[in-house]
């Protein structure tokens, strides 16, 4: 990732500036290029803008503020769907990441939020005194302390930007649908390309120490591994995630190792690999694979929206010993194969 | 369908007496935890919580805990290495626009 060419200390960006910029509510080529760009982990530390009071459309002294973060998909996303209104848009410096996590963090946050509202003098450009901030900026901030110290009350907005129109003109009111987190097919679909990166960039340190062995082995590692190894990445890393739902089980580990194990039994069974002078292989694979696959499914805690961290401890803890005992245990038969044929 | 993650587990608490009834816990809360009527907030579904905490940050009156964190198992593994907090890993600390 690059430094950039600013500094930023916690919570003051010396990157905003108290010129208003306008911005357009049509995405360009680029910008959803770029947004592609960054679910697969491209340059995606640098996808941001800058922090400061933005113009939608023409918007004056009375119309709403809007609060967001400064990771770029997310402005996009907000924008996109303001169009039609006029209204400003103060967005926080969250060091490129979006809502959520920023305010898991802390950076979009009452301090930063304070900061922001007092740099770019907002109450010198708006005569109200309210802020809009999305819902999923909550846990960052807390509402009275910033009305205490700038006079601006906090009022939360529906979770998606999609909804945020609708709010406005029913007179700032969100259903409880607009309230809800939902975890959508789509939601986790578009998470599962970052875990494929993840997983690939260890893959290949996996490769290159099979390749070192395969210098030495009786039965080298080949193509048929090879694919019972990708299987085991790809049910891990995107079909656990798609069919969350719908796998039996509600830790995220056992799902996984559940459809790995159906996966790599169908696979070994298709090359033959559970009769006698393969049995070894069979049985191995049976064990390293969908623990594998487990493990990567674990990882998806992270990503989903319902996932509480007392939860994914105590998954952990009972999940991560099972799965590096299994997977030991299967390495060891596997290197047995391919050291004694 | 409500996704439901593991049962018991969540470290919300609330304190009843403490409520006066604004609302803010329920506006805040994705997942509708809290249910506001007749000026006190009550727990309707423990089980949905994912301890993000705002819930806790937003009430005026300190009415409710939480142990807010993330609920992410490779942030929890880097702060076991590390042993650090387990901070979200959608980008590194230290990094500068
Ligand atoms: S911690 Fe989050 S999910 Fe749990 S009750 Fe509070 S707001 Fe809702
Ligand atoms: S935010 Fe606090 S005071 Fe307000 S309703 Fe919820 S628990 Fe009660």
């Amino acid at each position: 990732m690059s430094t950039g060419d600013c500094c930023c200390e916690a919570n003051n960006s010396c990157c905003s500036n108290k010129a208003v910029k306008t911005v357009s509510t049509t995405l360009t080529f680029e910008d959803i290029c770029g947004a592609w760009k960054a679910r697969w982990g491209i340059g995606r530390m640098d996808y941001i803008v800058n922090p400061g009071l933005y113009a939608v459309g023409s918007p004056n002294s009375d119309s709403p503020v809007l609060v967001s973060a400064n990771y770029k998909l997310t402005f996009d996303t907000l924008r996109k769907n303001l169009s039609g209104l006029d209204c400003w848009l103060l967005i926080l410096n969250t060091k490129g990441v979006n809502v959520w996590c920023a305010a898991g963090k802390g950076t979009f946050g009452t301090d930063e939020l304070i900061y922001q509202i007092k740099a770019v003098g907002l109450s010198e450009t708006v005569t109200h005194r309210k802020l809009i901030l999305p819902q999923l900026g909550a846990p960052g901030v807390r509402a009275h302390e910033v009305r205490k110290s700038t006079g601006f009350s906090v009022m939360y907005g529906p979770v998606r930007a999609s909804d945020i129109k609708t709010f406005i003109s029913s007179g700032y009111k969100a259903t409880k649908e607009m309230r809800t987190v939902k975890f959508t097919l789509w939601d986790r679909l578009v998470l599962t390309p970052m875990e494929l990166v993840e997983s690939a960039k260890v893959s290949l340190m996996v490769f290159g120490v099979l390749f070192l062995l395969n210098l030495v082995a009786v039965r080298p590692f080949g193509l048929e591994d090879f694919l019972a190894y990708a299987a085991s990445v790809f049910i891990g890393a995107v079909v656990t995630p798609a069919l969350l739902p719908v796998i039996p089980g509600k830790a995220f580990a056992f799902k996984g190792w559940l459809l790995g194990a159906i996966g790599t039994a169908c696979i070994a069974w298709s090359y033959g690999w559970f009769s006698s002078p393969f049995l070894l292989l069979g049985v191995g694979y049976m064990l390293v694979l969908p623990a594998h696959s487990a493990f990567l499914a674990m990882n998806f805690t992270g990503a989903s929206t319902y996932t509480s961290p007392s939860g994914v401890l105590k998954e952990m803890k009972i999940a991560i010993p099972l799965i590096v005992f299994s997977f030991v245990v299967g390495m060891l038969l596997i290197l047995m194969k391919t050291f004694m044929g | 369908m409500k996704m439901k993650y593991l049962k018991d587990v969540t470290t919300l608490a609330f304190h009843a007496e403490r409520c006066v009834g604004c609302g803010l816990c329920a506006e805040v809360c994705p997942h509708g935890v809290f249910h506001v009527e007749s000026g006190k907030a009550q727990v309707v579904d423990k089980d949905l919580c994912m301890e993000c905490g705002a819930c806790k940050m937003n009430c005026p009156e300190e009415a409710i805990e939480v142990n807010a964190g993330v609920g992410c198992a490779v942030a929890i593994i880097m702060s076991w290495i590390t042993g650090k907090e387990p901070s979200c890993g959608c980008s590194d600390d230290g990094g500068c626009c």
